[in-house]
């Protein structure tokens, strides 16, 4: 996965310490849309474009502020868009983009909220996905480029199968995994399997871990599963579901969906005067990594995610020990379980993570790991990490509510190779 | 199995080449002494283009790991699924990867460890692939 993106914004460095503007920074509302699944063509009303402007009012709504108090945006508008590969022409003028259709940018969520132009002090479309649109937004805010935001994150999914590479020719840096079929979760499939010979575990295990990951997700009111699945997904089902690469099987991948999801980012000073008691930000810390050769191994992949944990701690100046909410991503499931091991979290050591899911990992238990439900237990929307840690920190997770203490947390995203991760506090450093 | 061909490129045409006569040959940086696969344009440690050759090596390996492709989005090979895919580490440098079908041995059966070594299988006339089999 090659990201393109500018780096000079990233906190990427170990050893700079506490970040200065610890606490500087608050999240003051979200807002989300439904979540569904293939865009219904032509139907505008559940556009990508539809479903961010209403999840940027939700946001608003939330903070208890309005469109005219906005003066910066950041959008990571959207993994499909122009040059993504919609089979179809563009619709009738005036539409000549995908923009507000299967992407959102900046500019676009300003026009269909009515904020004119001139009142933006700061839009921005850098980032290339959630994990470090958080780190990018947070400093905007802490740089003073925009005093309140909205950092809006939308996810569409179109008809068709992804990523089918029906030409017979490859070329570019692709071919050389794909001329062997390398594609997908297959780097993942294969460390999958180097885990379990180094330090034992199967798929049994993984299997509790998924089942309580869409049981929290049945918890999330605008979650993919909820009210379209009537009763809990079954360590059972897991286990007999079809091999995509195997070892991983379809639950181990989450499932693309259309949806948006929007966050309210202010000053902490700000932030006292809105409806909701603030969410502090104490640090987000980036990693971008490139690997050795044509794959990227378990050894990389736990170097890097340890990398990744220890700035995201130095930051923030605490230690794993301190961190009561932990919402790492899970796109695949493999990667939830390095995440876990590279930060610790509980204690948990390299090789530890499927002897941790035999335990009780469920919201009501004292290790409530991702309580978010996260991808798996969502959809693809990439925010429930971040909603749900923000939520618990809050107190408002309704049934999801962990039952231990809850005044830090981090929510991340995506890679171990690239990711961006936050952490959030309930009260000022 | 029928397998996708490769577009020859600039960065990767003497890979090309040394394949299509038999040979394995790996970018090597003389700067750094580095190897380094896939090619690239420079050298991935020290940045520099010129220093960049190609290296012969024995073609010798072991198998580091595998998967199992039982839904590849190439559509080539998917008359083919389930198939292996395995990741071979080269023996003059380990950190070195190809990717292979290991011809011959059923799907997920692989015995990982094992030594291997290179072979050529034609994709197309006139090109030639490196394969990998049991040594």
């Amino acid at each position: 996965m090659t990201i393109n993106t500018q780096t000079g914004w990233m906190r990427n460095r170990l050893g700079e310490g506490v970040w200065k503007n610890r606490g500087k920074v608050a999240v003051a509302g979200l807002g989300h849309s439904p979540v569904d699944r293939r865009w219904e063509t032509g139907n505008f009303d559940k556009s990508l474009g539809a479903y961010s402007i209403l999840a940027a009012q939700r946001a608003m709504e939330d903070a208890g502020i309005t469109a005219d108090q906005i003066d910066g945006i950041v959008s990571a508008p959207g993994p499909l868009g122009d040059n993504w590969g919609p089979s179809r022409p563009y619709f009738a003028p005036p539409y000549d983009s995908e923009d507000g259709i299967t992407k959102v940018t900046a500019e676009w969520l300003a026009r269909g909220l009515g904020i004119a132009p001139d009142k933006l002090k700061f839009a921005s479309n850098e980032p290339p996905y959630i994990g470090l649109a958080w780190g990018y937004a947070i400093e905007a805010i802490a740089t003073g480029k925009a005093s309140t935001l909205l950092m809006l994150y939308p996810t569409g999914n179109i008809e068709g199968r992804y990523h089918q590479q029906t030409e017979k020719r490859l070329s570019g840096a692709t071919k050389w995994p794909a001329l062997w079929g390398w594609t997908g979760g297959s780097t993942y499939a294969y460390q999958f399997n180097e885990y379990t010979r180094r330090y034992g575990g199967s798929k049994a295990e993984v299997a509790r871990f998924v089942a309580n990951l869409r049981r929290n997700g049945l918890m999330v009111p605008w979650g993919y599963y909820t009210g379209r699945q009537q009763k809990e997904f079954t360590v059972e089902e897991y286990l007999a579901g079809r091999f995509i690469n195997e070892p991983l099987n379809l639950y181990d991948n989450d499932l693309p969906v259309n949806a948006s999801g929007c966050y309210v980012l202010t000053t902490a000073e700000r932030a006292k005067d809105m409806k909701q008691k603030p969410v502090y930000i104490w640090n987000h810390a980036e990693h971008l990594a490139t690997m050795r050769s044509t794959v990227q191994t378990l050894d990389e992949a736990q170097d890097w995610c340890e990398a990744s944990a220890r700035k995201t701690l130095e930051g923030a100046g605490l230690s794993v020990a301190d961190i009561d909410i932990f919402n790492p991503y899970d796109g695949f499931t493999l990667f939830a379980q390095t995440w876990l091991e590279a930060f610790g979290w509980h204690g948990v050591k390299k090789g530890e993570a499927l002897e941790f899911y035999k335990g009780d990992i469920s919201v009501e238990g004292p290790h409530p790991f991702l309580s978010s439900g996260g991808n798996i237990g969502t959809g693809r929307t990439r925010t429930a990490i971040y909603t749900d840690t923000i939520e618990q920190l809050r107190g408002t997770a309704g049934p999801r509510q962990v039952r231990v203490r809850a005044d830090t947390g981090i929510a991340g995203c995506v890679l171990p190779q690239t990711n961006g991760h936050v952490v959030f506090g309930k009260h000022l450093p | 199995m029928a397998k996708p061909v490769p577009a020859v490129e600039d960065n990767d045409r003497g890979f090309w080449e040394a394949a299509n006569q038999g040979r394995l040959v790996v970018q090597n940086c003389s700067a750094c002494n580095r190897m380094q696969m896939p090619p690239m344009a420079t050298c991935s440690s020290c940045g520099k283009k010129d220093h960049l050759e190609w290296k012969d090596v024995r073609g010798r390996g072991r198998i580091n790991g595998y998967c199992v492709q039982h839904d590849t989005r190439v559509a080539s090979l998917r008359e083919d699924m389930p198939f292996n895919t395995a990741v071979i580490e080269l023996s003059e440098d380990p950190d070195i990867k190809f990717f292979s079908h290991l011809p011959g041995v059923p799907a997920g059966k692989v015995p990982v460890g094992a030594d291997v070594e290179v072979i050529f299988q034609e994709v197309e006339p006139g090109q030639m692939i490196p394969e990998w089999k049991l040594a």
